[in-house]
């Protein structure tokens, strides 16, 4: 499966009439593994939701490479899913084959053959007809990866998706993004963890609301990069209005 | 045994009209009560419930007791309410419950001077309470009718209605635009309770959706199996409330509801997913693996 690129040209997301992110332009390259990083409040979410098309880019373009966001995977922070509602591994898993089975087409025996494959890939054998609200942190964000084994898209978008997650699961978890890059997909992932970043993400997208550098990670972790986006965060700070842009996490 | 369970269905002709209209109340209502549950809606119902009053009052003035005029301004009048509480929470920022509120406490207030202006306190009492010993073929017809196109819909938007639920992001993304079936769902809960109303009135109508649906999140971690349990319990409460009312002589109404109050209770102590007793006996031992859970 080959991803395409993801283009952003002159792209303004704007938050209660306040710009989250302004002017950026750049692309995603075809298949490749990038990681997003900034200060919070840098628009890191923004960005992802704004290529989701869950919120309206007010300026600007983001093209998908021919696809629709309906295409493309995407893991939100995971405090947005209701982790009370009774529902099962499985079923969860299951959600993934939307794109192929809609509201009201059968989860045929194919797609559940395929679910139990996804549960078994990331570790949760034997916990597929076990209820979410019993799972462990890690093993939530198990299953939530194996639905977007099930969604296999050729683009796929996560944020933060190692939050508070042990770090076992998080190597296990980060060998699957590196399985999905090597097939070609192309994976972006907003990340904290700097050193992580440079032990998995060849490339680099720096964002203070606006892009500070964007490359090869190495190039983009630089010390004059990282002072840049220092500096444009303290300029925020001093704003009245900057508690406006700490929405959804960055 | 024959005596206690049997005879007064096989001996009353009303009694098993009766039975038949709570029981068809029970199906429809059951799986709408799982979801308003699920979606944080518990009061909604409620809400619902006291909004259609100015509608029946209004079918009453023109028309008297009929069911057909009544029902109409039932249902009119509870899909204004919803939709003019949802419209105004979008407008203006507000939260749908409060401005649910707002909206249903006038219209209950408006159906009730509406009613005591034309009506008897015998008339207001009937619409308010139901009277379920007198449904007519015509209710009975509706009601059953009711209750077999929400079943229908019901198995149809289940899976948009779920992933709506549950994960209201992950829905957007795929394109499962929920907002339609979300729509949907409110109309059958309005229809529902105004098809009830004529059998257990408005105030009593939610109790046979909201109780069994509250009972049957103690015995299941799954939205389906939920959905069918808490259905039996309807069953359950209908039946034997009925029976409650035929031998204790009390309103058959408040029996059915109390009934199925008393399951509720049950199942908060002894439901086997997480009553009391489960959790009690599932409380942690050092021996367990230690594990974050939250």
């Amino acid at each position: 499966m080959r991803g395409p690129s993801i283009s952003l040209a002159d792209v303004i997301v704007t938050y209660r009439r306040v710009p989250a992110v302004h002017h950026l332009s750049g692309t995603f390259e075809a298949g490749s593994l990038t990681a997003v990083a900034g200060p919070n409040g840098a628009g890191k979410s923004t960005l992802l939701k704004a290529i989701m098309g869950l919120l309206p880019v007010s300026d600007g373009r983001i093209d998908l490479g021919g696809l629709n966001a309906r295409q493309v995977a995407y893991l939100p922070q995971v405090p947005e899913i209701d982790r009370s509602f009774p529902i099962s591994v499985e079923q969860t898993v299951l959600l993934g084959a939307w794109p192929r089975a809609g509201a009201f087409g059968a989860l045929d025996k194919a797609e559940r053959t395929r679910a139990a494959a996804a549960i078994a890939k990331v570790g949760l054998a034997g916990y597929a007809h076990a209820p979410i609200a019993s799972l462990s942190v890690g093993q939530w964000h198990r299953a939530l990866f194996a639905r977007l084994i099930m969604q296999d898209a050729p683009v796929i978008l996560l944020d933060e998706p190692f939050a508070a997650v042990d770090e076992r699961t998080t190597g296990e978890l980060m060998t699957l993004v590196h399985s999905w890059h090597e097939e070609g997909r192309t994976v972006v992932a907003v990340l904290h963890d700097m050193s992580f970043v440079r032990r998995h993400f060849p490339r680099l997208l720096l964002l203070a609301r606006e892009v500070v550098a964007w490359g090869p990670t190495e190039e983009a972790l630089s010390p004059e990069n990282a002072e840049r986006a220092r500096a444009m965060t303290d300029r925020w700070a001093s704003e009245p209005c900057s508690h406006d842009h700490n929405h959804g996490g960055a | 045994m024959y005596d206690l369970i049997i005879a007064p269905f096989a001996d009353y002709e009303f009694m098993r009209r009766a039975l038949v209209t709570c029981l068809a109340l029970a199906v429809g209502a059951g799986p709408l009560g799982v979801f308003l549950v699920l979606r944080r809606m518990s009061l909604m119902g409620d809400a619902i419930g006291h909004a259609v009053l100015p509608g029946v009052a209004v079918g009453f003035m023109v028309s008297g007791l009929s069911l057909g005029a009544m029902t109409i301004g039932g249902v009119v009048a509870g899909l204004t309410v919803a939709l003019l509480a949802g419209l105004t929470a979008r407008a203006t920022g507000m939260k749908e419950d409060a401005s649910l509120a707002g909206f249903y406490l006038t219209s209950l207030a408006l159906g009730v001077m509406l009613v005591s202006l034309r009506g008897s306190p015998i008339d207001l009492l009937h619409i308010l309470f139901g009277s379920i010993l007198a449904v007519d073929d015509q209710g009975l017809l509706f009601v059953v009718g009711v209750a077999s196109a929400s079943t229908l819909i019901m198995s149809v938007i289940f899976r948009p209605l779920v992933v709506e639920c549950f994960d209201p992001v992950f829905a957007r993304t795929v394109g499962a635009n929920g907002g339609w079936a979300h729509a949907i769902f409110l109309g059958l809960v309005v229809l529902n309770l105004v098809a009830a109303f004529q059998a257990l009135g408005t105030l009593m109508a939610v109790g046979l959706m909201m109780l069994p649906a509250l009972a049957a999140r103690f015995w299941s971690e799954d939205v389906s199996h939920i959905a069918i349990v808490a259905t039996g319990l309807g069953l359950l409460s209908s039946f034997a409330g009925l029976l409650v009312s035929y031998h204790f002589e009390i309103a058959s109404g408040p029996a059915i509801v109390l009934t199925a109050a008393a399951l509720y209770l049950t199942s908060i102590v002894a439901g086997s997913r997480s009553g009391l007793l489960a959790r009690w006996l599932r409380r942690p031992h050092f021996h367990e693996p230690h594990e974050a859970k939250r």
